[in-house]
């Protein structure tokens, strides 16, 4: 119980704090809106948000079904060839450590002005790409060396090793990069969409910068709450789904 | 009837220099011999080489057991954590072309046997120590090997679990009669278990003396407390301390 109250109530006497100081010190709304401002710009623009955090979320969970269909196959491809992993390596690093700000203008033109939720699910994919394709192949090399060795003796060929060892040998880590990736891809998708500075995906990202040109502070917050929101959604699926894919692969 | 030979085996390794050797051990079919000796004197990698699992870099390995024949049990039960007990067993069978249904029968029965006949559906983590172990023996007694090889089996678990195990794995011998080599730190263990304890020295580890322990197999009640046991226990502690002296 005090899991839940605990943070309720802090959250609860920031607000009133945050209350207090703005009415206390006549803040202008555009520098700092009012908690209740914001609250009000919420139930204002709650069918706006939502509609664009539904655009925001799927342009991420396409990313991330992209991202893990490319980071898993070439994860498996390179544990299977030596030369191949030493070759990719560092590419894959390459494209991790390459701010995505940085080649988003180039997506955006690739993409097409007329298409810019394209440009955003394919740089949200790159930002989730990496951790899902380390994962799965740091699980992939992680057998236990004497279950290896048993498949040694008994004879085994690299494809039943594979299918039968290695695979799901990796589930776990598999699993934890996914959910590292699903976090990235959030905010890959919210950076592409700023870079992209377009509103043609009409995004959550778009909804801020829309009310920030305007000065609608307070619908900035709402846009920002509307995010935060999501993404802890989408933190809290993940969670669940390694929990009970844990469970599912330990047996408890 | 000699059913592995190891003929002035040497091995290296790249990373740690000089594991083993020269070193030479003859296999009977059929019978028991426990390898002791102190930590890194390359007892697992003898036990690899007996396996197939390596290659020496000098001397000579005969094996004429075939593949599927040869077993290993690790220190470790190292059991798939994602299958059930059943499917653990029967993987040796699987892999090796046994259709799935005959293999997890014959997968059952080595559980039975083993008395984990009411765990199959149980998953390694389900399982205590103890019968992971068993698991893990019954995996490896699943193909009918020739040579059975186990690497500290018991190491890991508490004396009495330990003992019961010794126990059933010289009733299991009796049955089908592999030749077992049986890697162990502990004399007690080695003398109660084998025909014969060989004592290697430290690594790179060399044949540093035998002893042959009277006595019928397997072991008679009482055998712990017994004469005969008492003094194969004291002649090999004292040619193992020998040995570590030396080396000190």
């Amino acid at each position: 119980m005090t899991r839940l109250l605990a943070p309720l109530a802090l959250i609860g006497a920031i607000l009133a704090l945050w209350e207090t100081i703005v009415r206390l010190t006549a803040t202008p709304a555009y520098l700092l809106p009012a908690p209740s401002a914001i609250a009000q710009a919420l139930a204002a623009n709650a069918l706006p948000l939502t509609v664009s955090a539904g655009r925001t979320l799927v342009m991420a969970l396409r990313a991330l079904a992209l991202a893990t269909v490319f980071a898993g196959t070439l994860a498996v491809a390179v544990s299977l060839s030596r030369t191949l992993d030493q070759a990719v390596r560092p590419l894959a690093v390459a494209l991790q450590v390459t701010p995505v700000v940085a080649v988003a203008p180039l997506f955006v033109i690739w993409a097409g002005v007329e298409h810019p939720e394209r440009a955003i699910t394919a740089l949200a994919a790159i930002v989730a790409f990496f951790p899902i394709f380390s994962g799965t192949a740091r699980g992939l090399a992680a057998a236990d060396p004497d279950l290896e060795r048993l498949f040694d003796l008994y004879g085994a060929g690299p494809w039943r090793r594979l299918l039968r060892l290695r695979l799901p040998s990796a589930a776990p880590f598999v699993v934890e990069g996914f959910k590292v990736a699903s976090g990235l891809a959030i905010i890959g998708a919210v950076v592409a969409e700023f870079v992209a500075g377009s509103g043609g995906a009409q995004g959550l990202a778009w909804r801020i910068l829309e009310a920030g040109n305007r000065l609608e502070t307070a619908k900035m917050f709402a846009a920002i709450f509307a995010l935060a929101v999501m993404a802890a959604a989408v933190h809290l699926a993940c969670q669940e789904l390694e929990r009970r894919a844990l469970i599912w692969w330990r047996g408890r | 009837m000699t059913i592995a030979t190891l003929d002035a085996v040497e091995v290296d390794y790249r990373t740690r220099g000089k594991a083993l050797g020269p070193f030479d051990l003859n296999l009977e079919a059929g019978e028991i011999v426990a390898m002791v000796g102190p930590s890194g004197c390359g007892k697992s990698t003898a036990l690899r080489l007996l396996a197939g699992l390596e290659s020496p870099s000098r001397g000579l390995v005969t094996r004429a057991a075939g593949r599927g024949e040869t077993s290993v049990v690790f220190q470790a039960p190292t059991l798939a954590p994602w299958l059930s007990a059943l499917a653990n067993v029967a993987l040796p069978l699987e892999l090796a072309g046994l259709a799935r249904k005959e293999a997890r029968a014959r997968a059952a029965a080595a559980l039975e046997r083993v008395g984990l006949g009411a765990a199959l559906k149980a998953r390694p983590a389900q399982l205590s120590g103890g019968m992971a172990m068993r698991a893990s023996l019954a995996r490896a007694l699943v193909t009918h090997p020739r040579v059975l090889l186990l690497d500290e089996p018991f190491a890991a678990l508490d004396e009495i679990t330990r003992r019961e195990l010794a126990d059933d794995l010289l009733t299991i011998w009796v049955e089908a009669r592999p030749a077992i080599v049986f890697v162990t730190h502990n004399v007690e263990e080695a003398v109660y278990m084998a025909g014969r304890v060989v004592i290697m020295t430290p690594g790179p580890g060399r044949m540093a003396g035998e002893t042959v322990v009277d006595g019928p197999q397997p072991r008679p009640a009482g055998f712990r407390t017994s004469a005969a046991f008492r003094a194969a226990v004291e002649t090999t502690s004292q040619r193992l301390a020998a040995v570590m002296d030396r080396a000190a």
